[in-house]
């Protein structure tokens, strides 16, 4: 408060010319920040390494020196920047506001992309230009076809899961007694990791031999029915991959759901109550009335999802390490990379991963030409 | 003639009410049983982790419900000269009925009611047994006791004797996941929420392009990013450091904060701040004093979803993170659990357990924050 109203009455003052003194006072604040920044990431880096602090108070230390560190960085670059004559100001000012922004998506995104499409060409350590090599072996080798093959099911099964049962529920909540309680549950496992999603599943589809106890809940029940209790991740080929796909649809449901939800509520009640009226089958409203409504959001939902499944990665690595036939582009991605060491083949995969959301990207792209703000 | 026709359509609107009232009966019940079957995995989770170890691995989670148990209550000498390869006919007095060996090892079940399997098959002798309703309800908080320390810990075997296990220091992982989070969700906003009102309401050259840019790194996948950053960080001596891991996840994060965001400030009404403008107040104190305010909702809808992700993240945090242990989070800790500690079930619970504890809770008290959010991310065109 007081800082900024400092700010603003100076700003004011200087609007004829620029003032030396606050200019190297600025600057001068300027490489203090820098330092004092440096200091602390050098303070954390030690008793990261020999645990000089205790735990809590590391911790502590790096949250304040990290956010603080963030604002400060805003706060005395504006500084910096209105200290200088009106005409240099109104040009540089956007770049405070803008700049940080660009410069992390420069050095995160948007570079290395290129990058990765350059040592996609390159052989393993990146020493050699090999052609199209790691893409022929990406498109060809058994385990990128598995890989493939995999995908191709969690993007069909997977979204096709999370999008009627999210539907499903969406509508069958509009019309109960219950209808937040059964949305809290519904969208739960949303706030779960995938780690620990694949925990309770490893759980609920843990074999133990016939004869012994079965504490895993699916072969109990399939061998209260009289059933041969199975090993459902591991052994069941192909039918695992659907194991480990149920996962999903238990996590991502909810997603769905509360989406589909709020556009159901938009549709008007008078045009569904006209329906009902002239003796419409709540069946017939669904699919004539409410399904064209949603349309939009149905498309949307169903991108997300498909992206989703396209880098599905965690749920796989945590049940079967990508192990009896359930190999998935990502995890193949990661142990190229980290198995193999070869950063050729890995580029190459991701790059592939990048060419299935092309035309995603293109369609936002469009969108944003639609709008007229620009 | 409308004498006539009343009570008819009286039975006429009295079926439909009643086909309304059946309808409304259906879809309450498929509704919950979705919904219990949505709840049962998680359920069991919670459940599990306050059993005992010897519980866990002997009978299922639903033990801990009314049940009935077979106990062993009388035994019966079968003669010696049964042949165990033929089916065995039993005396009278146990029915009479003739089983085979495996039928018997499975439990078979006798006219009185009571079961009969072997005690000791060599021996031919029969254990009868007669069901009880039991409920099983040893709990413990032992397991997320032995989870959270990092120091080893004495533990009993069946047989008496010590065992000395290595704690999981998950409580050491909890810390590190919040020194990550936290920072990981403030930056990213921070810096979006400039970018925003940047792209919103000011005009520099490049506005167009920039924004372009970041409307198409929207979808990219973050595996694109991985090896050159995994670079960058060697070479800067940056890996497994938390500044690695905050600066990756605000990298990533960004497109979609600061599109979300862009949406919500450029709606916001276009005359306070033009009467802030003309008061003399900088874009910088209109920023601080009036948009972030205004924009509280936005903010705290994103900063859910980035809390989430980051909690939840375990991708970034292996690549950044690493084999560096002491930075290491409650996912990666947990993912390691899971490859060394497979068969401990009282063990993975309780940590599976732990790692959800803080994202649940956010997720209930500010359910209606991470709802707005999601649908102003997905809900766009």
């Amino acid at each position: 408060m007081q800082t900024t109203d400092v700010n603003a009455r100076h700003s004011a003052a200087s609007d004829d010319g620029m003032n030396v003194g606050r200019l190297a006072l600025s600057a001068v604040l300027f490489v203090i920040l820098l330092a004092s920044l440096w200091w602390g990431f050098d303070v954390l880096r030690t008793s990261q390494r020999d645990n000089s602090m205790p735990k809590i108070l590391t911790g502590v230390f790096a949250i304040v020196w990290g956010v603080g560190g963030a604002a400060a960085i805003f706060f005395t670059a504006n500084f910096v920047v209105e200290q200088l004559p009106l005409t240099v100001r109104r040009l540089l000012t956007p770049f405070v506001f803008v700049g940080p922004a660009v410069l992390l998506l420069g050095w995160f995104l948007f570079l290395p992309t290129l990058r990765t499409l350059y040592l996609s060409f390159l052989n393993k350590d990146s020493t050699e230009f090999v052609g199209l090599t790691n893409y022929v072996a990406a498109f060809t080798e058994r385990t990128m076809l598995t890989a493939f093959q995999n995908n191709l099911l969690w993007m069909i099964f997977g979204t096709a899961g999370c999008v009627i049962f999210g539907l499903l529920i969406a509508v069958l909540a509009d019309r109960s007694g219950f209808e937040s309680v059964a949305k809290a549950l519904i969208f739960l496992p949303m706030a779960i990791s995938f780690v620990g999603a694949g925990v309770i599943w490893r759980f609920i589809y843990y074999f133990s031999p016939p004869g012994q106890p079965q504490i895993g809940l699916l072969n109990a029940v399939v061998s209260g029915f009289g059933g041969q209790p199975q090993a459902w991740t591991s052994l069941v080929q192909p039918w695992n991959n659907f194991f480990l796909i149920a996962i999903l649809v238990w996590m991502q449901t909810g997603f769905a759901m509360v989406i589909f939800s709020a556009a159901i509520k938009g549709i008007p009640e008078d045009i569904l109550e006209a329906a009902r009226v002239d003796g419409a089958k709540e069946f017939t409203i669904f699919f004539q009335i409410m399904l064209p409504a949603i349309q939009g959001t149905l498309v949307t939902v169903t991108t997300t999802i498909l992206i989703l499944t396209l880098k599905i990665f965690d749920v796989v690595i945590v049940m079967t390490g990508g192990q009896y036939g359930t190999n998935v582009i990502a995890v193949e991605f990661y142990r190229q990379l980290f198995s193999s060491n070869d950063n050729g083949r890995g580029s190459a995969i991701a790059i592939v991963l990048l060419i299935a959301v092309i035309p995603v990207m293109v369609y936002n792209l469009r969108q944003l030409n639609k709008q007229e703000v620009f | 003639m409308a004498a006539l026709t009343t009570p008819s359509r009286t039975t006429r609107r009295a079926s439909a009410k009643r086909q309304q009232v059946i309808g409304k009966i259906i879809i309450n019940v498929v509704l919950a049983l979705i919904c219990i079957a949505w709840t049962i995995p998680t359920l069991g989770l919670l459940i599990s982790s306050f059993r005992l170890r010897d519980d866990i691995s002997s009978s299922g989670w639903w033990a801990v419900f009314p049940h009935q148990e077979f106990k062993t209550v009388d035994t019966f000498q079968l003669a010696k000269e049964i042949d165990l390869r033929q089916p065995i006919v039993f005396p009278a007095e146990l029915g009479g009925r003739s089983y085979s060996v495996d039928e018997i090892a499975s439990g078979v079940k006798l006219p009185d009611g009571r079961q009969a399997t072997w005690e000791n098959r060599r021996g031919r002798l029969l254990a009868l047994q007669a069901g009880t309703w039991t409920v099983n309800t040893n709990f413990t908080t032992e397991n997320y006791a032995n989870v959270l320390s990092g120091q080893k810990f004495v533990v009993k075997n069946a047989d008496g004797t010590d065992r000395a296990i290595q704690g999981d220091d998950l409580w050491g992982a909890l810390i590190n996941s919040l020194t990550v989070a936290i920072p990981a969700t403030v930056i990213p906003i921070l810096i979006a929420a400039f970018a925003a009102y940047g792209f919103a309401w000011m005009r520099f050259p490049g506005r167009f392009l920039l924004f372009t840019l970041v409307v198409a790194l929207l979808v990219v996948p973050l595996q694109v990013a991985l090896i050159p950053i995994l670079r960058d960080y060697v070479s800067l001596k940056l890996n497994g450091t938390y500044l690695a891991v905050w600066l990756a996840h605000t990298g990533f994060g960004l497109p979609l904060a600061t599109y979300l965001l862009y949406n919500y400030i450029s709606q916001l009404p276009r005359d306070i701040l033009e009467s802030a403008f003309i008061d003399g107040a900088s874009h910088f104190t209109i920023f601080t004093q009036l948009i972030l305010p205004l924009s509280m909702p936005a903010l705290a809808s994103f900063a859910i979803f980035q809390f989430l992700w980051v909690w939840n993240d375990y991708l970034v945090a292996l690549v950044f993170i690493g084999a560096q242990p002491n930075v290491q989070v409650l996912t990666m800790r947990l993912a390691d659990m899971v490859g060394s500690r497979g068969q401990d079930w009282h063990l993975l619970t309780a940590g599976a357990f732990i790692t959800m504890l803080i994202p649940l809770t956010v997720f209930f008290s500010l359910q209606r924050y991470f709802v707005r959010g999601l649908l102003a991310g997905s809900v766009k065109g």
